[in-house]
């Protein structure tokens, strides 16, 4: 089990870009009044037929041929089940995947969003030739980090020369903190 | 809110000195394991420790990557140092630490910290 929904959300973005996705959509959506997490994950990828979107459910289907197993979608559907939350997962072959998992915040079971930062970061660096559009929302305040605007901005320069990447760091800790006051959810 | 507006100045000041990662193979990879296994083990602090240190102390001859699973899940985080015309060194049971002391010594120095090898471990 993971011991945040940051490293969830790594996880199943690891499925989008093994299924070539080249452009992922990262919502988390903080309700403090219905005490909601509410996480999206929306890529463009191959996608998944009927049978595979019913089937990835269970831990053991998986459409890797290493071993016999597949945990990343049970353990999240799990984690948000367990809170009295939800999820859900759409798919179509060749329209990409959508999964959605909400959590119930004040249940005993709730992990905590943790670093989500470190997580939009690592897909970052490690995949330049990917686009990311994360965006983290709190009762409504919001910040968008958009890795095209940057690229349109930037240009050629990689996202992984210090000065690049320290930005990127920065705008994600400053605009996160600005958005929650600095409250762990 | 930080704006990207910071940026264009950045990409000014950055005109034409950019130096550009040689992607040729005399380059040494080092992979980070980030599946299921080792996302849940811990290799994300590990990646961004290296993906940092590498930028930090200018190592362009060194790419960090990611990979799946290789079917080691009990011995994750699992960092294997790829050079050109030498065996692939397995690390395994890493922390953002231990990786610092083998950018230190086995990428940097070229000695290879063997207690923290696969092939320490009694299989």
């Amino acid at each position: 089990m993971f011991s945040e929904i940051s490293l969830h959300i790594l996880d199943i973005v690891e499925n989008s870009i093994k299924a070539g996705a080249d452009f992922i959509e990262i919502n988390i959506q903080v309700h403090t009044d219905t005490k909601r997490i509410r996480v999206e994950i929306k890529d463009n990828g191959c996608g998944m037929s009927e049978e595979q979107v019913k089937a990835c459910e269970n831990p053991f289907f998986t459409s890797r041929t290493t071993r016999k197993v597949g945990l990343g979608i049970p353990f999240l559907k799990q984690s948000a089940e367990c809170t009295g939350g939800s999820f859900s997962i759409r798919s179509a072959v060749g329209q990409g995947t959508d999964i959605t998992a909400e959590y119930c915040m004040d249940h005993i079971d709730c992990i905590p969003i943790g670093d989500i930062n470190a997580t939009v970061y690592s897909l970052v660096m490690m995949n330049q030739g990917l686009d990311f559009c994360y965006q983290y929302q709190v009762d409504g305040r919001q910040f968008v980090f958009d890795t095209k605007e940057i690229r349109e901005t930037i240009g050629d320069i990689p996202f992984d020369t210090p000065e690049i990447s320290s930005f990127i760091k920065d705008f994600l800790n400053e605009n996160k903190k600005e958005v929650d006051d600095g409250s762990i959810f | 809110m930080k704006s990207l507006e910071e940026l264009k100045a950045i990409r000014e000041r950055m005109q034409g000195q950019v130096g550009l990662r040689s992607e040729d193979s005399n380059n040494t990879r080092v992979v980070v394991g980030m599946a299921t296994c080792g996302i849940a083990s811990g290799a994300r602090p590990v990646l961004t420790t290296l993906v940092d240190e590498v930028q930090k102390r200018k190592l362009n001859n060194i790419s960090v990557t990611q990979t799946g699973c290789i079917g080691l899940c009990q011995y994750e985080p699992i960092v294997e140092v790829m050079e050109p015309g030498k065996d692939k060194v397995t690390y395994i049971k890493m922390t953002p630490e231990k990786a610092i002391e083998v950018l230190e010594q086995h990428l940097i120095r070229g000695q290879i910290v063997e207690k923290y090898t696969l092939n320490a471990e009694n299989l």
